[in-house]
């Protein structure tokens, strides 16, 4: 075992070329929006607020260890939430780390948990126009996720066919803990709206929407509730395999967001195994269902997992399989990854290349 | 090996730390209850700056449900993941062997006596008999 010590900059390495799959900008205030809101839902702002499907409305369900679940330094000099300003992303994060592209998901808010469905899919919209106005337009390294209000299919629909055609937008984001296991039929009309626009759809964790976090029931400790996006995405991937949403949506593709990775692996053998035994309670499956993960599902980098052995690292990406990697950062939130240092495994210039930057510009179609 | 004065010790107050840059290197010079350390600035996780980093007690427990908070503003906690470095020595808590940094020898010394060495680096301003400096050895 060797001693970590980073106490000298690392020889200089190639320029660092990233496309960072997870940068979250946020709003100063709600008033950032008002602009792109019709007045009546300006107004139902201001009289009822936001309410979401889970308590505590505009707070998140476990303290963090740092506020907004953020970096310490991320804070803005000027004010405001970090993430909310441009020039610091800009002079913290997408200068010094070579982002050549970052792709925005906006988390605050969850307008797809607002218990209002035709405020949800309003907000939706305002905060659709409102990535564009103040982060691509200002930045064009930035890329924006179309936001739906996933529990009103019809809402949601009409807002991807709204934004498909605009470059501006990469991908549609959902949160993982919908109403329903996400493969359920009810969910079918967004998959097909994405796979008919070639549009990817992004599942990042966000709030737990009325869930108990856990699948054990509510954790008594945030250490505790970090660690359930995995059971969660876990549940997320076996649902569209298991309701045959890729057997439905052939060219559909699923990207999994910051729901880590070491998991993944097991989970697949275990599926499996399982369909091996039990296939014929689920005849329209047509192949294993590691088949299906590995042609229709992609995951984002961050948090990196860290087994202490570099060869572990190696072997679960061999296993998972490296082009379905996509770098993701994180930023400004606390379990940042830093593109020089994420990879705790000696990786060639071409795997480095690829994980940082290639298979996000394949998947994206973008740089 | 060199010394250097990185500071007078009126320059950082208890509870606050400074950022030097001596020798090529990045250090983080805190002070806490009048006590002077110094560290290496970058975290050997992902290097992020520990100087940027809230100052924090050490909280231990000896079961479950009973929580001991000792040594005030003697850790720094990473602005990032939250690692916890023991000031007085660059060590990690949960990881004191491999996740550490490089923790370096600071003396607290008189100008009277410094202005009369040669050996001296005084990187940023003059050295004045009367005042009191912080010198590390790099």
């Amino acid at each position: 075992m060797s001693t970590l010590e980073l106490d000298r900059d690392r020889p200089a390495q190639g320029k660092l070329r990233v496309i960072d799959c997870d940068i979250h900008p946020a709003m100063n205030a709600w008033t950032e929006v008002h602009p792109y809101l019709a007045k009546k839902w300006i107004e139902h702002l201001t009289v009822f607020g936001s309410h979401l499907r889970h308590a505590f409305s505009e707070a998140l369900t476990h303290p963090r260890m740092s506020p907004d679940a953020a970096r310490v330094d991320a804070y803005p000099d000027e004010g405001g939430p970090p993430g909310s300003s441009l020039a610091l992303m800009q002079s913290q994060h997408l200068n010094p780390n070579g982002v050549a592209f970052g792709i925005l998901n906006p988390l605050r808010w969850n307008p797809g948990s607002q218990r209002n469905l035709d405020f949800g899919v309003a907000l939706t919209q305002a905060m659709n126009t409102w990535q564009v106005e103040r982060w691509v337009k200002n930045e064009p390294r930035l890329r924006a996720s179309i936001l739906i209000a996933q529990e009103d299919t019809e809402g949601s629909v009409a807002e991807i066919e709204a934004r498909a055609s605009d470059r501006n937008f990469t991908q549609i984001l959902v949160l993982p803990r919908t109403d329903e296991p996400l493969g359920r039929r009810r969910y079918w009309p967004i998959f097909e709206a994405a796979a008919r626009n070639n549009l990817p759809i992004a599942v990042h964790v966000g709030g737990t929407n009325g869930h108990p976090s856990t699948a054990g029931g509510w954790p008594s400790y945030y250490m505790e509730e970090h660690h359930a996006v995995a059971e969660t995405m876990q549940s997320v991937v076996s649902s569209l395999v298991f309701e045959g949403v890729f057997e439905r949506f052939p060219t559909l593709r699923v990207v999994i967001m910051e729901g880590g990775l070491g998991w993944i692996p097991s989970f697949n053998a275990r599926m499996d195994k399982h369909w091996s035994r039990l296939r014929s309670e689920v005849p329209h499956l047509k192949r294993s269902p590691s088949e299906y993960v590995r042609e229709h599902v992609w995951f984002t980098t961050q948090p990196m997992e860290e087994p202490g052995r570099a060869s572990q690292l190696i072997d679960l990406f061999d296993r998972i399989g490296w082009d379905r990697l996509l770098f993701s950062t994180d930023y400004p939130h606390w379990d940042f990854d830093d593109p020089r240092h994420a990879f705790k495994a000696p990786l060639s210039e071409a795997q480095r290349a690829q994980l940082l930057y290639g298979n996000a510009q394949a998947f994206y179609g973008i740089g | 090996m060199a010394r250097h004065v990185v500071a007078t010790v009126d320059d950082i107050a208890p509870g606050q730390r400074k950022l030097v840059h001596v020798g090529g290197r990045d250090i983080g010079i805190f002070n806490v209850g009048g006590e002077f350390f110094a560290i290496a600035n970058r975290c050997p996780h992902e290097g992020a700056s520990l100087c940027r980093g809230r100052v924090v007690g050490l909280v231990e427990s000896s079961e479950p449900g009973s929580y001991q908070l000792s040594r005030p503003g003697e850790m720094v906690r990473c602005p990032w993941h939250g690692w916890e470095f023991d000031l007085r020595t660059g060590k990690s808590f949960c990881d004191p062997r491999r996740t550490k940094v490089r923790a370096f020898d600071l003396k607290v010394e008189e100008g009277a006596a410094l202005v009369e060495e040669t050996l001296l680096r005084a990187e940023t301003f003059p050295v004045s008999i009367e005042r009191q400096y912080v010198v590390i050895e790099v």
